[in-house]
């Protein structure tokens, strides 16, 4: 072995393994919610039989009020944090919770509207099937991140959280973004395209 | 050892798994316990090639039955339910539990070691992983005992490979064997997808120091192009086999004509997946193809950045060719005609992957070694697998030939003659890598001419039966139609490829204990894997490498000529 090739010292960063993991499950979800999405687009008009959506959907302006704006105050959390305000982060990351929360709250009496009072099921017809497995795919979604930002928000109470642990609430804020991402494309195919067709 | 290399662990490898204070070995429930409680990569990817190969061996046994039944017209050696689920089986697991744990066995044996780590990026997921695929396929072996189906207790599925709707709805597949089915790809799949996370942050985050992306050897590259379809073309099938189950459970309606629905999307769905993984599994074929042939060759690989260039190309385009499995449904001709194009596309980067191997041999110094035999072999069959690919791409012609026993034998050309055989070639080649003893060459001799020979007296002849017009998943046929010798040769054939397997499998067991000591680099390889002991202690590295150029073991071994210099 040459000593030449010991002493080449050369900058060597490579990317963090969180960070990429994180960005790769969002692209395995994202594949996932495509097909939802795509078999919701491909079905709409096509029932044979009432409810329609156009009949029984509303615009859920609280849910997407509710979920879009916890996308902004899990930024305020993360500024908090940097800035070093344990508490302002309490505050900030337990309203988004809070609002994770009452997202789920929305969403459950919504379906309770659609199931006994428009007699919609999963197997009503097309719409059913497609409505709830794509609701219901993204509702599932802000269940585990709400079970996510409950965990941070006793372990950061509890004081185990340090300072190396920045990272893992990175990934989560991250993972929240992207729940209200595909809510966004929710609300677009199915409470305005599909509601107004 | 042939070649003394600095950068070996050699003497704490060789005592490099001391027994830890209260723990026994070589009792049973130790041998147990090793393997539920690892988290270490080679011995994970050891446990997905033996898994792979006891699928091998199940699912070999049922093409054996479906073979003999084949043998004679008007034959009724089994019943038509049981044909049903044996090909339906045969298939699955062969995709599913046997060529998908082989890739994911290699890649996660070979890859950390490729790239100078120490283990996978996550170890626990790692097993979480196998253990996943695993229990899938328990899961849904387990049907042939637990699932009542049409024919009442103990029914496998019985849908075809690709689950046709509206078959599979409950209508015509009542009991649960088609449940078995969905929800044992379903964990499978979930067992691959997060495989295939933790490969490809290995491969991004865990390469030593100057282990560039552009200096990664080609099993690399292609493990990291895999694990990318993996993780995007996966979720397609498990979203439709979610649909599947909320359909057959709770009576959705996505696949019901009746209700409006399509099962014509069903399709779609199916090979939006289907297709890819096709690549899923012939990619990391082409990276044990272009790691075996230039040190076989004694050349470095002729066109490294084109090979790459290819690769991704191929991973590229293979999510735009789905529906050439779907000529005959109707489709319009846009759509075909787009879907032809792609198909044919795509066999551009896969020919300069063909003629970069055939440059790489030129003029080198050919060593015909075992894993040299299986590799010409693969260049020699994957070339015809991918001139008959071409031909069902050109619409008209699949019309006339789509479900004949000339897809058949064309796919299996791809699987057997491509996948399997680089298996092969990768079993001889890192096999004293894993144990430290050779594989016996002469068993290993047999087996290569038993195999090939059988390979292609069993799927050369199925062209031939497709286009005299025998439809694929036929149970029996009537004499008199010219199909009697073709079938005839075509499971002599068979038989001849389970011998040659029966062969490989003493092989790997008996050299096991009685194969000649291999050393740390019986190849003179050039890539990292050969820079360590064999089998390679559990922490790889005794200190992580530093590498300067694609071939770093060959740098250690020619400081006077070392490859670094000409970047």
């Amino acid at each position: 072995m040459s000593t030449e090739y010991l002493t080449a010292e050369t900058e060597w960063k490579l990317p963090s393994p969180r960070r990429t993991a994180v960005i790769l499950v969002i692209l395995t979800e994202s594949a996932l919610f495509t097909i939802f999405v795509v078999a919701y687009l491909f079905y709409i008009g096509k029932s044979l039989n009432p409810p329609y959506p156009h009949e029984v959907l509303e615009f859920p302006w609280l849910g997407s009020i509710l979920l879009f704006g916890s996308s902004g105050t899990i930024v305020m959390a993360e500024k908090a944090l940097k800035k070093g305000s344990v508490s302002g982060f309490h505050l900030w990351w337990a309203i988004t919770a809070g609002m994770g929360f009452g997202f789920l709250i929305y969403t459950a009496t919504e379906w309770h509207k659609l199931i006994y009072k428009d007699g919609l099921t999963l197997g009503t017809n097309l719409f059913g099937s497609t409505y709830y497995s794509l609701v219901g795919l993204h509702a599932s979604h802000v269940v585990v991140g709400f079970i996510l930002l409950s965990m941070i928000l006793i372990f950061s109470l509890t004081g185990k959280l340090q300072h190396r642990h920045h990272e893992h609430v990175e990934m989560i804020s991250w993972y929240w973004h992207f729940v209200d991402g595909v809510w966004a494309v929710v609300v677009t195919v199915v409470y305005i395209i599909s509601a107004n067709s | 050892m042939p070649n003394g290399i600095p950068i070996t662990t050699k003497e704490i490898g060789t005592e490099a798994n001391p027994a830890r204070p209260g723990e026994e070995h070589g009792t049973i429930t130790s041998w147990i316990q090793d393997i539920v409680f690892t988290v270490d990569h080679k011995k994970l990817g050891l446990m997905y090639l033996g898994m792979g190969w006891l699928f091998f061996i199940i699912a070999g046994t049922m093409a054996a039955i479906i073979r003999t039944q084949l043998f004679l017209p008007d034959n009724h050696l089994v019943s038509p339910q049981a044909f049903n689920s044996l090909f339906t089986m045969h298939g699955t697991s062969m995709i599913f539990f046997v060529a998908m744990p082989m890739i994911f066995g290699l890649a996660n044996y070979m890859v950390p070691l490729q790239i100078g780590a120490r283990d996978m990026a996550f170890p626990r997921l790692n097993a979480f992983s196998f253990w996943l695929t695993f229990f899938g396929a328990c899961l849904m072996f387990f049907s042939y005992v637990g699932a009542p189906g049409l024919y009442g207790a103990g029914a496998a599925p019985d849908v075809a490979w690709f689950a046709i709707a509206p078959l599979t709805s409950r209508a015509f597949s009542p009991g649960t064997s088609v449940d078995y089915w969905s929800l044992g790809l379903l964990v499978t799949g979930v067992g691959s997808v997060t495989g295939g996370i933790n490969i490809m942050v290995t491969i991004f985050c865990y390469r030593c120091k100057g282990m560039t992306l552009y200096r990664m050897p080609l099993f690399v590259w292609l493990s990291l192009v895999t694990m990318f379809l993996v993780v995007t073309f996966l979720p397609p099938l498990s979203a439709a086999q979610i649909m599947l189950v909320l359909e057959r459970f709770f009576g959705a309606k996505f696949f019901e004509t009746q209700a409006g629905g399509s099962a014509i999307l069903w399709q779609h769905f199916f090979w939006i997946f289907g297709h890819p993984e096709v690549y899923i599994l012939v990619l990391p074929a082409f990276g044990v193809i272009s790691e075996v042939v230039p040190v076989f060759s004694r050349k470095p690989i002729f066109g490294y950045p084109m090979m790459v260039a290819a690769s991704v190309m191929i991973g590229f385009v293979s999510a735009g060719v789905w529906a050439h499995h779907m000529f005959t449904i109707g489709m319009n001709s846009y759509s075909i005609t787009f879907f032809a194009f792609a198909t044919f596309v795509i066999a551009i980067p896969t020919g300069i992957k063909i003629f970069n191997w055939l440059a790489t041999m030129f003029g080198g110094k050919i060593r015909l070694e075992i894993p040299m035999l299986f590799a010409i072999a693969f260049l020699f069959q994957f070339l015809i697998a991918g001139l008959t690919g071409i031909m069902l791409g050109c619409a008209p012609f699949d019309w006339q030939l789509n479900d004949s026993y000339f897809v058949i034998a064309h796919f299996h050309y791809v699987i057997v003659g491509g996948i399997i055989f680089a298996v092969f070639a990768a079993s001889y080649y890192w096999y004293p890598k894993a144990f430290g003893r050779m594989l016996n060459k002469q068993l290993g001799l047999w087996h290569f001419w038993l195999f090939t020979i059988g390979f292609h007296l069993t799927f050369d002849p199925q062209h031939i039966a497709g286009i005299l017009g025998m439809p694929r998943r036929i149970y029996t046929y009537h004499p008199g139609r010219g199909w009697e010798i073709w079938n005839q040769i075509s499971t002599i054939g068979a038989f001849l490829q389970a011998i040659a397997a029966l062969i490989f499998v003493i092989n790997l067991f008996v050299s096991a204990r009685k194969g000649a000591v291999a050393g740390d680099d019986p190849w003179d390889g050039w890539t990292l894997e050969w820079a360590t002991s064999s089998p390679p202690p559990d922490y790889n590295f005794e200190t992580t490498p530093e590498v300067k150029s694609r071939r770093p073991v060959w740098d250690l071994k020619h400081p006077e000529d070392p490859d670094w210099k000409f970047e």
